[in-house]
């Protein structure tokens, strides 16, 4: 079973200049622990919100991917987010959920995935057409190009353990963290018109 | 006989003026024009929305990727978004909802009342500056007032038009 920061470190490797938005938890500081960048947004409040985050995002600035990297507890509490997302079909924004089946960050009490709920059969019938499951190392790197190349939106489902990982040190201020990343979009637009 | 300009149309001048370029939305009787000359007009991009909270992210989204935004709800939605606006108020993002209210003026559903009566407060509990048209004349001016407020002071803010400026609900219409 893959490990989820190896999984998130794996899947940045390829980023380049795109945005990135994490969902509240653990995915924060696996995105984190890969290097800051001031195009990475963390949310540290609210479940269920940066799937629209990026959505908002990604329909400012279409020429630009954006991902989301969250977990499957944050995407089942804004489960409506796929449905919205599946009828407005933006084809620049990917959204990337660590499936661990628990609530790594309140004890591990389990998520509805565990007992069965499949975020991908939901992704697929709300209109993401183009989800899918990564359950090891080849299927990761199988799916690589894609989560920066497929049309989106695109899903990928990555199962990882319920392992958790140290915590790293992320800015948490979100008005830093929010400013910071709109001016290194403006500076780009500045530099590349 | 020369047909007055709704205020939906005046807000719709408005918020172009104002260069917002994402609408969001939940739909409501009160906002049925503003909805569909937002959907008619190809320089705004509309996102029908599931549930209010959606809005409150995507609008947050919208800023960070340069754009402005406004969330068109009503009164009901207000109760679906209080946790969402923690977002825009650790971020400081700029935030423009227009409220068409219900269970104030003349309320004749009583499941309305309850959430009604409470927008104002849990609105400003959260940090959001509320902004009530009270008369149909005043709606453009107050969501013009709001907006400037909104991007240019850097807050979240809501202008709340009363159910007496929209008039009384006829369902038999």
């Amino acid at each position: 079973m893959l490990f989820r920061r190896d999984a998130v470190h794996k899947i940045l490797e390829k980023r380049e200049n795109s945005a990135v938005v994490t969902g509240i938890g653990n995915a924060s500081h696996d995105v984190a622990s890969a290097g800051d960048h001031p195009l990475n947004m963390y949310l540290f409040g609210v479940m269920g919100g940066a799937v629209m985050t990026a959505f908002g995002v990604a329909l400012a600035q279409p020429e630009r991917r954006v991902v989301v990297i969250t977990g499957d507890g944050e995407v089942l509490a804004g489960i409506g987010s796929l449905a919205t997302v599946g009828v407005e079909r933006p084809s620049n924004l990917s959204i990337i959920v660590l499936d661990n089946q628990v609530y790594g960050a309140t004890g591990g009490q389990l998520t509805h995935t565990a007992a069965g709920v499949d975020l991908v059969g939901i992704a697929r019938a709300s209109g993401i057409v183009n989800s899918v499951l990564i359950k090891d190392q080849k299927g990761l790197e199988r799916a690589l190009p894609e989560v920066y190349e497929k049309p989106g939106p695109y899903l990928a489902v990555v199962e990882v353990s319920p392992q958790s990982a140290p915590r790293v040190d992320v800015p948490k201020d979100g008005t830093f963290t929010a400013r910071r990343f709109r001016s290194a979009i403006n500076q780009e637009i500045k530099d590349h018109g | 006989m020369v047909e007055s300009v709704s205020w939906s149309d005046k807000v719709f001048s408005v918020l172009c003026e104002a260069e917002v370029k994402q609408v969001a939305y939940v739909p409501d009787a009160g906002h049925q024009r503003l909805i569909k000359l937002c959907i008619d007009y190809n320089e705004i991009k509309h996102v029908p929305l599931t549930s209010e909270q959606e809005g409150i992210a995507l609008l947050g989204g919208a800023w960070l990727g340069g754009e402005r935004g406004a969330l068109l709800m009503q009164s009901s939605g207000v109760g679906n978004v209080i946790n969402m606006l923690s977002v825009p108020n650790e971020c400081r993002f700029p935030l423009l909802m227009i409220v068409t209210m219900r269970g104030e003026w003349a309320e004749f559903n009583p499941w309305q009342i309850p959430m009604g009566q409470a927008v104002e407060t849990t609105l400003k509990a959260m940090g959001v500056i509320v902004l009530r048209a009270a008369e149909e004349c005043l709606i453009s001016e107050t969501v013009s007032s709001a907006s400037k407020l909104a991007f240019e002071g850097g807050r979240m803010v809501a202008v709340l038009i009363s159910q007496r400026a929209l008039g009384q609900k006829d369902w038999n219409k």
